[in-house]
């Protein structure tokens, strides 16, 4: 059944009526607005999505919003502090990563995880980046990362406590307007299975990591 | 229908009503193209070759000469606020045009780049053939009348200010935006924009390239921050109020049809709108993706056959070889070396997956959102699938993320516009990447065949027959090509495109180079280099196991027959820089490639590593070119590597497979494109000083790229690499 779900995007309490199956990507796209994490692949290959959930890097594609329960979801547009950059961001920018800029979302969120997780990764380090840039940003992305390593990693947004109460940030009218989503518009029912694509039968990756993720975030 | 809210990148779009200041400046003269034909042919010893087609007057010049004559319609405003506004007709995929325009408006201006607001224009049908971006044509074909347009505001920014000051012109300078008086008094751009109106350009006047300060620095993108905050908006961002999320369900096969549906389960289910049967298949719209997605897999439907169905790759294959003609060189004295490679088909495979938004609310107006390199032709042909009047359609021009091609057809933005036209909503469809996969179009598969004779160290006849899947030009570049120079079309756009963009740059004897293609229903676009991708790279290979046979440095072989001294240069830059010939462990070697289009050269010296020959890695990736003058050589530089990158993933690992009339990969999962792990960890581009107009770039490294990593593979593992992607 759809129920309420209650968790924090980028530091505001949000408050979901969906489907406990509905991948998080889609809730933040098509309810809440948030367009910075990107659609690449829907089965957790190219991780163009990447997002963190409780400090720790996802893919929102395949995580169910069922499993965000009071847990604090950070996209692209929670990293920076204002108009202050995040040191990767600004490494970004200095380096010119960017080509069309699609997967990047998802590349800074990937290096902020893993320069959080170690904070002079070597190339090796690098090379486990799962992130697929199709415009072949690699060389950049590399220098970017090795120009921030050692920095202090903040957490996103200076680390500020969600704030305000749910009721204050009903998510149908919150973020740019998402797809005109009409409030208490989700009827929706249980889905049978997580594929919503029927990919992953297909793809020889995705079912290896679809598990991880399941085990990691599991709860 | 509510336009999208104004964004970062975007900021001049709130302003558009408080226009001041437009210039539309008279066409430009036809001027003569610097580099015509032969550089500086280099004193090479070896038989030369004829001039072909290309070298006279190749692609690029086609299209500039068919986009000419309305360079004039192209707008610059400057506003009250000191915006200064160009309207790009031309679509960003990441190439970083609309940063190497802000510089060349900056520099002519003398405006703080940061004043420059480049935007995507909307279709506009008077521009004729001047809203296509494909053939690395951007900057080559707007380098002479962007620069002009902001000569022209400049001189009539000095002339306004020097009436209000009652000083001669010739007194004044700029700088910074503003107009500066000898006397330290200053007025800025914004202030001067209303008086300007009434100004001529008398005194306009390009600088001399000594002068400039923004062109040839390096730039960072002017997009860079909205795109690491997340602010960049492509299509399926834009809050286009009401739009509905749909998906397609797809044929099994390509092109299959749609027989019979039943959507009674599917239309139950929750947030499902509308259930639409469209030619290519049954759209589904929902209040969201996750509810269209899971509605779609509900339908039941009975699919009709495509136009290969029960074809597969060896049937493909068997089908281009037979088709393809004997090689009719006669052997001519002396030895002979005769080479046949096959290319897998190629999916562009974007990170944004073809999308596209659409309103067609039945008033018998349209509008629709897509990233499109042909927005001109994507109107006409929209209009004409909805029965609408082409002038009451609009294609607002979006971002693109990624393109490499794909983006010259409008498949989903008629399929959008359908949608939209059969529900009266709003909708945004979206292609999943399996869709993109599966039904997306493709580089064709190629069969190729090369025979070289050679004698006495030298090569004396070079013969290379093209056979290959039809490659679909019917996207409004092939009008444009054929509008100019039609006597050369009689085969067709490809036929066309091939001859004009396709030469040998080395002297080896007399040359031929054939295309020949074979129709089978298969979609198909123009990749990142169009036929040099395959082509360049297999006479690559051919020209090192020339060198081979004839017991030459392969470098030393090129250096000595290729046919310009810039192309000389690149050679000497990346073996030099790449320390060619150095000493390297077993199953590790060096490769080099050289290629040159579009009046730009680039050479490549790879490393690989191949000890495994099932899983090889290039190390190392080093790059010299020369593309004439250089506007960003930032921007250029990251053009060159990811054009290198498409050059590892296409010779190595990314190909795509048909069984029995389906395409058998499904994401990036399996279709196995370069990714952290596969990239070169050092990836050195050496650009050569030139000072003639720019050259075209963003294709250029490719086929470079793909001759040395082939090259590489064959030196490291001692086998000839005839089947591409090697690893398939
Ligand atoms: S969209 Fe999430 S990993 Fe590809
Ligand atoms: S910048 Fe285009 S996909 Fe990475």
């Amino acid at each position: 059944m759809p129920k309420k779900h209650k968790f924090s995007v980028n530091g505001k309490r949000v408050e979901v009526d969906a489907d406990a199956n509905m991948p998080l990507l889609w809730v933040l796209r098509d309810k809440l607005g948030v367009t910075g994490p990107k659609y690449g692949c829907g089965v957790g290959v190219c991780r163009t999505c990447t997002s963190h959930l409780d400090g720790e890097e996802i893919q929102p594609c395949v995580v169910p919003v069922g499993e965000c329960k009071n847990k604090e979801v950070t996209t692209i547009e929670g990293l920076a502090n204002g108009d202050d950059m995040h040191p990767v961001q600004q490494a970004w920018i200095d380096a010119d990563v960017g080509q069309c800029g699609f997967c990047q979302p998802g590349q800074i969120m990937a290096a902020v995880s893993l320069l959080q997780r170690k904070a002079k990764p070597t190339d090796a380090d690098i090379d486990a980046i799962e992130n697929m840039c199709r415009c072949g940003t690699y060389p950049r992305l590399r220098a970017a990362i090795k120009e921030v390593a050692g920095m202090p990693m903040d957490p996103p947004g200076n680390g500020k406590p969600p704030q305000g109460p749910p009721e204050d940030t009903p998510p149908n009218d919150r973020g740019q307007g998402g797809s005109g989503q009409r409030p208490g518009g989700q009827q929706g029912k249980p889905a049978d299975g997580t594929s919503t694509d029927g990919e992953q039968s297909g793809d020889k990756e995705s079912g290896g990591l679809f598990d991880g993720i399941g085990s990691a975030f599991g709860g | 229908m509510a336009e999208p809210e104004p964004t970062a990148q975007d900021k001049g779009r709130g302003l558009r009503r408080r226009k001041f200041l437009t210039f539309l400046v008279a066409a430009p003269t036809l001027t003569v193209a610097g580099r015509f034909g032969f550089d500086a042919l280099t004193e090479a010893s070896a038989l030369p070759s004829p001039p072909a087609l290309e070298d006279i007057a190749d692609l690029g010049d086609a299209i500039r000469l068919a986009s000419m004559p309305t360079t004039h319609l192209m707008v610059l405003e400057v506003t009250e606020d000191t915006t200064i506004r160009f309207e790009l007709p031309r679509l960003e995929v990441g190439q970083g045009i609309s940063t190497a325009i802000a510089m060349m408006v900056a520099e002519e201006l003398d405006a703080r780049i940061d004043d420059v607001n480049v935007e995507l224009s909307d279709s506009r049908p008077e521009l004729h053939f001047n809203q296509i971006t494909a053939a690395s044509t951007g900057v080559r074909i707007l380098w002479d009348p962007v620069r002009r347009m902001a000569a022209d505001a400049r001189a009539r920014l000095i002339n306004a200010a020097a009436n209000q000051w009652g000083l001669s012109a010739e007194e004044l300078t700029t700088q910074d935006s503003t107009v500066r008086a000898p006397d330290g008094r200053t007025l800025s751009y914004g202030e001067l924009a209303v008086a300007a109106r009434e100004e001529s350009s008398t005194g306009s006047k390009l600088k001399d390239a000594a002068e400039y300060t923004t062109i040839g620095t390096p730039v960072s993108r002017t997009d860079a921050r909205d795109i690491v905050t997340g602010k960049a908006l492509y299509a399926m961002d834009l809050p286009i109020e009401g739009a509905l999320p749909t998906v397609v369900a797809r044929p099994p096969t390509i092109n299959g049809t749609v027989e019979s549906v039943d959507d009674t389960k599917a239309k139950s289910m929750p947030g499902v709108v509308a259930v639409t049967t469209i030619p290519s298949g049954v759209a589904v719209s929902a209040e969201t993706f996750y509810e269209a997605l899971q509605a779609r897999d509900a339908l039941e439907i009975t699919w009709g056959a495509g136009p290969i169905d029960g074809m597969s790759d060896a049937d493909i294959r068997a089908k281009l070889k037979s088709t393809s003609q004997p090689l009719a060189a006669p052997k001519l004295r002396g030895s002979h070396l005769d080479a046949t490679f096959d290319f897998a088909f190629v999916n562009h495979a974007p990170m944004e997956v073809e999308s596209a938004a659409a309103s067609v609310p039945g008033d018998g107006t349209a509008e629709v959102w897509m990233p499109s390199q042909t927005a001109i032709w994507a109107q006409g042909v929209i209009a004409g699938e909805l029965g609408l009047n082409r002038d009451d359609v609009t294609v607002h021009v979006t971002r693109a993320g990624g393109s490499f091609g794909r983006r010259l057809f409008a498949d989903v933005g008629i399929e959008a516009a359908r949608v939209s036209q059969a529900i009266g909503r709003p909708v945004k469809l979206m292609r999943t990447r399996q869709d993109d996969m599966k039904h997306g179009r493709m580089r064709p598969a190629y069969h190729q065949k090369i025979r070289a004779s050679y004698a006495a160290g030298e090569v004396l006849s070079f013969e290379h027959r093209v056979t290959g899947v039809t490659l679909d030009f019917d996207h409004g570049l092939g009008e444009a090509l054929t509008s100019t120079l039609a006597q050369v079309a009689e085969g067709g756009a490809g036929q066309y495109y091939f001859t004009s963009s396709q030469s040998m740059p080395y002297h080896v004897g007399a040359v031929s180079q054939t295309l020949q293609e074979v129709q089978l229903g298969i979609p198909t676009s123009s990749f990142r280099s169009v036929y040099s991708g395959t082509v360049r790279a297999a006479e690559e290979v051919v020209m090192d196991e020339l060198a081979e046979k004839m017991g030459k440095d392969p470098v030393e072989f090129r250096r000595k027959v290729v046919k310009t001294s810039s192309g000389k240069a690149v050679l000497t830059k990346a073996a030099e820089a790449a320390g060619w010939g150095k000493d390297m462990p077993a199953g590790h070697a060096q490769g080099v490639g050289y290629h040159a289009e579009y009046r730009s050269h680039a050479a490549c010296v790879v490393d690989i590593d191949a000890t495994d020959p099932a899983n090889p890695r290039v190390t190392k990736a080093v790059l010299a070119v020369d593309v004439g003058r250089v506007v960003n050589p930032k921007g250029l530089e990251a053009q060159i590597m990811g054009s290198t990158m498409d050059g590892i993933a296409t010779v190595l690992r990314a190909g795509i497979h048909i069984d029995n009339g389906a395409v058998r990969e499904n994401s990036y999962g399996d279709y196995l494109w370069t990714k952290h792990a596969d990239a070169p960890v050092t990836c050195e581009v050496h650009i050569i000083p030139a000072t003639w107009n720019p050259g075209g770039a963003g294709e250029l490294a490719l086929p470079a790229a793909a001759g040395a990593v082939a090259n590489a593979y064959a030196r490291a593992t001692g086998t000839r690499p005839r089947s591409f992607p090697i690893n398939h």
